[in-house]
């Protein structure tokens, strides 16, 4: 395992590579691809941190723990939740920041704050001719130049190895509270959710469990703010019934079983589907799965399927996105339209013309 | 400014342009006469000017398509518009350029209040977006000083941001799909009303590529619910160093205001003047704005006020009403008109890390004296975002090639300091020359790729974003 200690010696490993290179930060969200394993564990720290700017600049490599730790000194935190994937993937090791870039991961809180691209203002990355590049900075508002930080995010790796990124983050949550519903259907729990979700409340999480029968809308804010909105919540949530409310120490279990999806522990392949939320039953339905978990409104399903189910083939039609988070197989990445393949496959060739990047979107 | 030569062989064949237009578009589509494309010869950078070979004004997907085909077959330029608003030149013609003006475009397509997401066609303006959904709840939250008569197509052009988006972001945050046609006359679908669009962020780099990698002719919008109740306070310091300082308090102590607007002495007398928005007299004015019900802003007012105060404030003074309001922003929003009647300007628009905000207000006051101009500054501070307006006058021969030099240093002072040259407007062709100072050749290259692909022939909207020199070989095709 190639190790490079700076962002230099990434590049000239990049330039000097002969194959496929299979890129990870703690391996933690996915199997590496076939070629020559490059570790960004040596290009780790947080290399700018100003809480009075809402700004952060980590390493790639940096562990999420030690800049949630940094900011929670400072009463911040990433907006955007990132789900920690090693116990739904049976995994070790650390989860990078980079890691967390290349996958795009965003949890609950995405429905409210943007997910993980959203929060990003600036990158910089070996492309695969071994050039560094760097786009968009420290600021969060930037318009200067095309917006590669967004591309770059969620691509994989297969444009470039990430080896800085800068994020807006935002004060934590001096409270936090949650509503419980219960017995909902999934069609009742989808209109539910997005009665509350349009309430002028900030409704920062909303997930439903059809196994446990229970569905969940997050506030969080000031202490007043809190108690206050919790309470016109209840309010608006009264025709689907009466809503429990939650202290913070059960609001923090609920939202981290449904960051981290506990819900699809258990045999058989597990699914993300990005759906317009008010699909999410349609989506239920069809798909028959052993188990099922809406987050961000219904916007997000996850499904537990027994192995090789063709779960595309059960929802052909619905408008959005199917992706096979665990299993065994080609066919984990959604299929394209042909003129936005054309697009995909020309952006990639531009940005890695040898093809060494690629391991990452194959595996 | 300089401008590439037009294509004497595009100008030469005008008449055959016309006429395989006419085959695609109704003949009032179709705007060819001299006298009459000078409508379209600049944008809201009226200090430059070049009538186009002719403008078109589809009213379908469809025949934004078969304009970019036949365009792309007989490699003319196309230079996308929306409402022409750009501070930056972004909709600035060239002599042999076709105008592809998106203002017949203007329908809903489609509202969902459950999954709080708006469709439209993209000539639709900003504020009309919002006017769609307020009588049920429903805002558009970007909320550019032009909303009013801005179009959703440049906006998503040039990633437009507003006054509120240190809270709800800026364009690229609120739009979920788009529509495009590619130069060639593809059409592409890309998101949709789902959250993350899912593969290559296309989504996100065609969000701010102004109008270079294609043209946006519906757009997905995420809408939000109205707050409950806003209300200002104004703070005003007798140092500008502290008004910055109490800026980075505010945001340390965990409250998070939906917008934190600063104005100096020259821009507050300027506006008070003009809106009698009951300004105080002082070096640095602060507008911080709190969302919620009654007892939620009291809340987060009262923190803010308690901060405010250790800063020793001359004045200190919290809205009393929607009409107080409304004209405390009336007066922050009229802030360039304002500055207009006065007298000529320049408005920039670099981004600075908020810790810079002393030392970068300190060298505009350094650099305004050297070159002899009057710079105020409006800006929105919680996000670092800064409008020095420069102040000259059209009619003296050298001055506005003195404000654009005087322009030019702050921008590279933005930089300097870790900042950007445009946080907002875009880079057009008013900061083309100056993406050098922020981007090493490898940081262009990897842009200019993105337009390769999408763009293979540079057809859309030449001579914009990157100086002339570097895109030089791929113009030449």
């Amino acid at each position: 395992m190639l190790r490079p200690e700076s962002e230099q010696q990434m590049a000239e490993i990049v330039r000097g590579a002969n194959g496929p290179l299979s890129l990870r930060g703690g391996a933690t969200r996915h199997v590496p691809g076939a070629g020559e394993a490059v570790t960004t564990a040596g290009l780790t720290g947080i290399t700018l941190y100003e809480p009075g700017a809402l700004t952060l600049v980590a390493r790639a490599g940096t562990p999420m723990a030690e800049i949630e730790a940094a900011l929670a000194a400072e009463n911040q935190r990433l907006p955007f939740e990132p789900m920690d994937h090693r116990l739904l993937l049976g995994t070790e090791g650390v989860p990078t920041i980079g890691g967390a870039v290349a996958m795009n991961v965003s949890g609950p809180r995405r429905v409210q704050a943007g997910a993980c691209r959203d929060s990003l203002i600036g990158v910089r990355f070996v492309d695969g001719t071994g050039a560094i590049v760097k786009n968009g900075g420290r600021v969060m508002k930037n318009v200067t130049g095309y917006d590669l930080v967004k591309l770059l995010a969620g691509s994989l790796g297969t444009l470039g190895v990430l080896t800085e990124v800068s994020f807006k983050v935002l004060p934590a949550a001096a409270m936090q509270a949650t509503l419980v519903l219960d017995g909902l259907s999934v069609e009742d729990a989808v209109r539910a959710m997005a009665a509350g979700l349009s309430s002028p409340f900030e409704v920062t999480g909303a997930a439903h469990d059809p196994a446990a029968g229970k569905t969940w809308l997050r506030i969080e804010g000031l202490e007043g703010s809190v108690d206050y909105r919790a309470g016109e919540l209840a309010r608006v949530l009264a025709p689907f019934g009466a809503a429990e409310r939650l202290d913070p120490n059960e609001s923090d279990t609920v939202w981290r079983a449904v960051r981290d999806a506990e819900a699809m522990l258990g045999e058989g392949d597990v699914w993300r589907v990005h759906v317009r939320a008010s699909h999410a039953p349609q989506v239920v339905a069809r798909a028959q799965a052993q188990a099922a978990l809406l987050d961000w409104g219904g916007g997000l399903v996850w499904l537990r399927l027994p192995a090789g189910t063709d779960l595309r083939a059960r929802l052909d039609g619905v408008p959005g996105h199917a992706t096979r988070v665990r299993g065994q197989g080609p066919g984990a990445l959604p299929p394209e339209a042909p003129a936005l393949a054309a697009l995909t496959q020309g952006i990639r060739a531009k940005f890695d013309p040898r093809g060494i990047l690629s391991g990452a979107a194959e595996a | 400014m300089e401008m590439p030569k037009p294509d004497p062989f595009v100008l030469d064949r005008k008449a055959e342009l016309i006429s395989r237009l006419l085959t695609v578009l109704p003949e009032d589509a179709v705007i060819s006469d001299v006298e009459e494309t000078r409508a379209y010869e600049c944008d809201a950078l009226t200090a430059y000017r070049c009538p186009p070979l002719a403008a078109v004004l589809p009213r379908s997907t469809q025949e934004v398509s078969d304009v970019l085909r036949i365009c792309h077959e007989m490699d003319v330029p196309v230079v996308p518009r929306g409402s022409g608003t750009s501070l930056a030149g972004g909709a600035l013609p060239t002599a042999d350029s076709v105008i592809l003006g998106v203002s017949r475009l203007t329908d809903v397509l489609e509202t969902d209040y459950d999954d709080r997401i708006i469709r439209v066609q993209t000539g639709r303006t900003n504020l009309s977006v919002t006017g769609a959904v307020e009588a049920d709840g429903f805002f558009y939250a970007p909320d550019p000083s032009s909303q009013l008569a801005c179009a959703i197509a440049g906006n998503i052009a040039m990633n437009s941001g507003g006054a509120h988006c240190l809270k709800y972001g800026v364009t690229t945050n609120n739009l979920l799909g788009v529509t495009l046609v590619q130069m060639d006359g593809t059409v592409v679908e890309i998101g949709g009303a789902h959250m993350d669009a899912g593969g290559l962020d296309l989504l996100g780099v065609i969000c701010g590529s102004e109008g270079q990698l294609g043209i946006v002719t519906e757009a997905t919008l995420r809408i939000l619910p109205k707050p409950e109740g806003a209300r200002p306070v104004l703070i005003g310091y007798d140092s500008l160093e502290v008004a910055g300082a109490c800026v980075a308090d505010i945001i340390k102590a965990g409250v998070l205001p939906v917008a934190i607007e600063f104005m100096d002495r020259i821009i507050i007398r300027i506006v008070e003047d003009y809106a009698k928005a009951g300004y105080p007299d002082c070096e640095a004015l602060l507008i911080v704005e709190v969302e919620g019900s009654e007892d939620e802003i009291e809340e987060q007012l009262a923190l803010i006020e308690e901060i405010a105060r250790r800063h020793d404030p001359v004045e200190l003074r919290r809205s009393q009403g929607e009409d107080e309001s409304a004209k405390i922003w009336l007066g922050r929003k009229s802030a360039f008109g304002a500055t207009g009647r006065i007298s000529d300007y320049m408005c920039l628009d670099g981004t600075i890390p908020v810790s810079e905000l002393p030392r970068v207000l300190g060298g505009i006051d350094r650099l305004s004296k050297e070159y002899g101009l009057a710079v105020g500054n409006v800006f929105h501070a919680g996000d670092g975002n800064m409008h020095p307006l420069i102040m000259y006058d059209a009619n003296t021969p050298g001055q506005l090639e003195t404000c654009e030099a005087l322009g030019a240093e702050i921008l590279k002072l933005c930089v300097e300091v870790g900042g950007c040259l445009t946080g907002e407007h875009g880079v057009g062709i008013e900061k083309r020359d100056l993406m050098t100072h922020q981007f090493a050749p490898e940081d262009m290259e990897a842009q200019m790729r993105v337009k390769d692909v999408l763009d293979p022939k540079w057809l859309l909207n030449p001579a914009k974003v990157f100086p002339l020199s570097v895109t030089q070989e791929r113009r030449a095709g």
